[in-house]
């Protein structure tokens, strides 16, 4: 529950304001912040920052190391590496935005049902949630692909698979811890429908924090994608990923080095900078969910 | 001899919103073999001034000046934190008032009476002996079984028996009492309060009795400081302080508290008003803003006054009695 | 207590249940069907018939719903399709070599975490806890393939250090543990930063405890309240903690095993995607889900072992 839902807007403005100033005084905020400015950066001017097309097969420049025409070099079949670098970003950014918001919708739908049905009902989604969250996600994602086959979708499933019980339970302590204050209990008495209090008192009130905890997941996400598209689970070739290009660098890692820490590379820095940035948003915004 | 003499004690605490005074000018004894009470509201310094006896004061706490004479010798304020750690336990011991969190919950009663006495040099089976002779002495069921019996096995009025246990098997020269019975319920309180004084007498301590409870006060103490806000306000002894109070804020205690010597009341009587910010302390009496019978020389900083020999008041009214008594 | 013991077994054949009920709503529900799928595009129709009535894919769903569910229970999990061996021979032939890599992240975690978490608590705010809690959330963020494809990279392939292929002679156990080292790293070392932040964080909330006041006031010296009063009591989260994480572990394995291609339930089911070896990767997916469940209640009773309050309340 956020002060600044229950606010005026224009409050809850300069709020936000004060928080993000606060945000820049933090050097791991500011360094997260700047190294996922510059990915999302990379991959929407992806087609200015490079001419070479990422998938574009030239068997005659295999294997040639970084230079100035080629800043990352080529992979096995001579296609330049820094070009699918950056296309794979667009990748991994679309299936953490699109998964996302996905997991976010189903995840808000069942804590609030969760929350604010029946207790039976409570406990059974409770005991489902905790059971699917426990589970080994990776062995999941095997068995549903063996299944579904390869693809951009089936990375968005095992996505809103792993993130959807974690969402729900939020959604659900804050609804049952809001469902008992006064407002609440005032506008029932008043006669309104238990759709207009969840979508009119309670959803604002709920929906702040769960939105820093998305943010937070961001780099599971982009792990999910990129390792079950190192599995060759994923995104289809010749599609570039960052987790098909690190699988590209394993098969020839005795002959190169530099496709692998081409592949990588990226992961690495996408996965930080949203971790540093997650973790000091949290810390800003709502000292309340530290530590969790 | 007095066992603990402490003198002019100041202690700081740096704070984000400033320096906060959180003792000024401590003076008291603890004379050798008897038992003083401390007594005050919450927030007048008492843990503060159990801390910075024991050598424990939090990292942004600090003795400015003043000291804390052990058996006429050593300067507690001077130790190096090995010669305070040396002290601790053997000769000073602490009774906390929490009985259910003061013991570790998971080691042993036994290994953690065998652990305090880790200095003695003496074989695990010698320390085991007398730990189950402590626990006889407090009188805790079938002592030897409970060496292997964790805290939790045990009711909160045998918990505080062992900590009682714990802090007088080294025999030291001061045990300080720091609300050992507010915990407790009224039945549990009185034994445990005869077992220390019991124990008291049979060991030959001297006793810092830390209390909000007036009667139990009367009751068990020779002495009596009273603090408020970090000073010392009054001290004598509990026959002097209680019979003739000479500070408004002991009389106010003592007038809040009508059964005193009788009813035992669970909290100390509330007064109107508040204890000062000690950030931000008045120039002149700390108790002034609360103090009915305040006049504009209490505008000015207060010394301690003698009432009699061995009565103090920091109050400027015992000039004026003692001024009246003489024109009279 | 007897209730929460209860309801912790309850959990447990609950997440076992979700496991097979979601793994038979993929084969049967999902568009696709298991007999295809096992026999390739290039199957006639005759074939895939006969394939179907022997897997049981005629009968209504109720019953197979049933068959699949009891087998599972009563270790029935099928047969290798080509070979006809039981799935759950093959998957526990392999299960050891998973067992020895979660050990080995595990031993590397402890071994790191606990003294990491520790240190950075008794220098609260220092540099150096800082340096410890930003370095925690690093190791956390950075998938588990990539470390162990840089691993692989920097001491096995450019240093020669270490072993890159395999899981060591079988019988050599010196060898077998070389093998061991960078797969198990590449498991352990995100939980390396989960331990060092869950044993600060237990570490400064029981050093405010009043017993460990009770310690101080005995004069009792700082290491001993350290190790033996307040890193007892810190642990017991961090198992708790440590039996969740082991199905990450699990997760983590897979991409271990097959990185350092080394045998193990992973590679088992990687390999079995492959060659569309469906009750193969049902049945280890199954079993990987057991044992994460059993290690999760092993976990609890360490913690019952070594906390006396939760122990005696059994």
């Amino acid at each position: 529950m956020s002060e600044a839902a229950s606010n005026p807007p224009a409050a809850a403005r300069s709020e936000l304001w004060k928080s993000f100033r606060r945000l820049l005084r933090e050097p791991l905020g500011v360094f997260g912040l700047s190294l996922v400015v510059l990915v999302i950066l990379a991959a929407v001017f992806a087609d200015v920052l490079t001419q070479w097309d990422p998938t574009r097969i030239n068997p005659r420049d295999r294997f040639l190391g970084p230079s100035g025409e080629h800043l990352l070099g080529t992979d096995q079949l001579g296609r330049d590496l820094f070009a699918r670098v950056l296309h794979g970003g667009r990748i991994a950014l679309y299936v953490a935005l699109v998964s996302t918001a996905i997991s976010l919708a189903i995840g808000i739908v069942l804590g609030l049902i969760a929350g604010y049905g029946p207790r039976w009902l409570d406990n059974l989604m409770i005991l489902l949630f905790d059971a699917t969250k426990s589970f080994p996600t990776v062995m999941l994602a095997l068995a549903l692909v063996t299944i579904v086959g390869p693809s951009l979708t089936a990375v968005v499933v095992v996505v809103i698979i792993v993130n959807v019980p974690g969402y729900a339970r939020i959604i659900r302590t804050q609804t049952i811890a809001i469902k008992s204050s006064e407002f609440v209990t005032a506008a029932q008495s008043m006669g309104a429908s238990n759709a207009r209090i969840l979508g009119v008192h309670i959803m604002p009130n709920v929906i702040g924090p769960l939105v820093i905890l998305a943010s937070m997941d961001i780099p599971v996400v982009i792990a999910i994608e990129a390792g079950m598209s190192f599995l060759g689970l994923g995104v289809r070739p010749p599609t570039p990923s960052w987790g098909s290009i690190l699988n590209d660098g394993f098969s020839q890692i005795r002959d190169t080095a530099w496709i692998a820490i081409a592949g990588g590379l990226p992961i690495i820095i996408t996965t930080l900078g949203f971790t540093f940035l997650g973790e000091t948003l949290r810390d800003v915004f709502d000292p309340r969910l530290k530590g969790r | 001899m007095t066992t603990l003499s402490v003198s002019g004690l100041n202690v700081w605490f740096s704070t984000e919103d400033g320096p906060l005074h959180a003792l000024k000018d401590v003076t008291f004894d603890i004379p050798e073999r008897r038992i003083v009470g401390i007594v005050g509201e919450s927030g007048c310094g008492k843990s503060t001034l159990i801390n910075a006896i024991l050598g424990l004061l939090a990292d942004n706490g600090e003795i400015r000046n003043g000291e804390i004479l052990f058996e006429g010798q050593s300067d507690l304020t001077k130790l190096t934190r090995r010669e305070m750690q040396d002290l601790r336990g053997p000769r000073i011991s602490t009774v906390f008032q929490d009985p259910m969190g003061a013991l570790n919950p998971v080691l042993s009663v036994g290994e953690q009476m065998i652990n305090i006495q880790y200095r003695s040099g003496q074989s695990k089976a010698e320390k085991a002996a007398r730990a189950i002779e402590m626990l006889k002495l407090v009188r805790i069921p079938d002592a030897d079984s409970a060496l292997n019996r964790y805290p939790h096995q045990f009711s909160g009025g045998m918990k505080q028996r062992i900590a009682i246990a714990m802090s007088l098997m080294m025999e030291p020269a001061l045990l300080i009492a720091d609300e050992p019975t507010t915990a407790l319920d009224a039945t549990l309180e009185v034994a445990t309060i005869e077992l220390l004084q019991d124990l008291q007498e049979q060991i030959g301590c001297s006793v810092m009795f830390i209390s909000h409870h007036l009667g139990v006060i009367a009751e068990l103490c020779q002495d009596v400081v009273v603090m408020y806000a970090g000073e010392v306000v009054e001290r004598g002894t509990v026959r002097d302080v209680f019979h003739d109070p000479r500070h408004p804020y002991t009389r106010r205690l003592l007038e809040c508290d009508p059964a005193r010597q009788t009813e035992r009341t669970r909290v100390l009587p509330t007064i109107p008003g508040e204890i000062p910010d000690l950030r931000h302390r008045p120039e002149g009496c700390v108790f002034a803003p609360r103090c009915l019978e305040r006049h504009p020389g209490c505008d000015m900083a207060q010394s301690e006054r003698m009432v009699a020999p061995g009565h103090a008041a920091r109050c400027n009214l015992v000039d004026q009695s003692a001024a009246e008594g003489e024109s009279a | 207590m007897l209730n929460y013991a209860v309801k912790r077994l309850g959990l447990a054949v609950a997440i076992v249940s979700v496991a097979m009920f979601l793994l038979f709503c993929m084969i049967y529900l999902v568009p696709g069907d298991p007999a295809s799928v096992a026999l390739g595009p290039r199957a006639t129709d005759a074939m895939k018939e006969a394939l179907r009535v022997k897997m049981g894919l005629d009968q209504p769903i109720w019953v197979q719903f049933w068959n699949f569910f009891s087998g599972a229970w009563t270790g029935d999990l099928g047969q290798e399709v080509l070979s006809g061996r039981p799935v759950l021979d093959v998957v526990l032939e392999q299960l050891p070599f998973t067992l020895a890599l979660i050990a080995g992240g595990i031993t590397w975690s402890v071994a790191i975490g606990i003294p990491l978490g520790c240190w950075a608590a008794i220098n609260r705010g220092s540099f150096a806890d800082r340096l410890v809690g930003i370095l925690s959330v690093a190791v956390i963020a950075v998938p588990s393939f990539v470390i162990a494809i840089y691993a692989l990279l920097i001491f096995s392939v450019s240093l020669r250090w270490l072993p890159a292929i395999g899981a060591g002679e079988p019988g050599h156990l010196g060898d077998q543990i070389v093998h061991l080292i960078l797969p198990s790293l590449a498991v352990g070392l995100g939980w390396v930063g989960y331990i060092a932040r869950m044993v600060r964080a237990s570490m400064l909330e029981v050093l405010e405890a009043s017993h460990i006041r009770t310690a101080r006031a005995f004069g009792l010296p700082e290491n001993m309240i350290t190790y033996r009063y307040a890193l007892t009591i810190a642990i017991l989260p961090t198992i708790t903690l440590l039996g969740v994480g082991i199905g990450q572990m699990l997760s983590s394995a897979v991409f271990a095993e097959i990185v350092f291609a080394r045998p193990g339930v992973g590679k088992l089911v990687y390999d079995a995607i492959l060659t569309r070896n469906f009750p193969v990767v049902t049945g280890a997916v199954l079993v990987t889900t057991v044992i994460f469940v059993l290690l999760n209640l092993v976990a609890d009773l360490i913690v019952g072992a070594l906390d006396p309050r939760v122990r005696s309340s059994f």
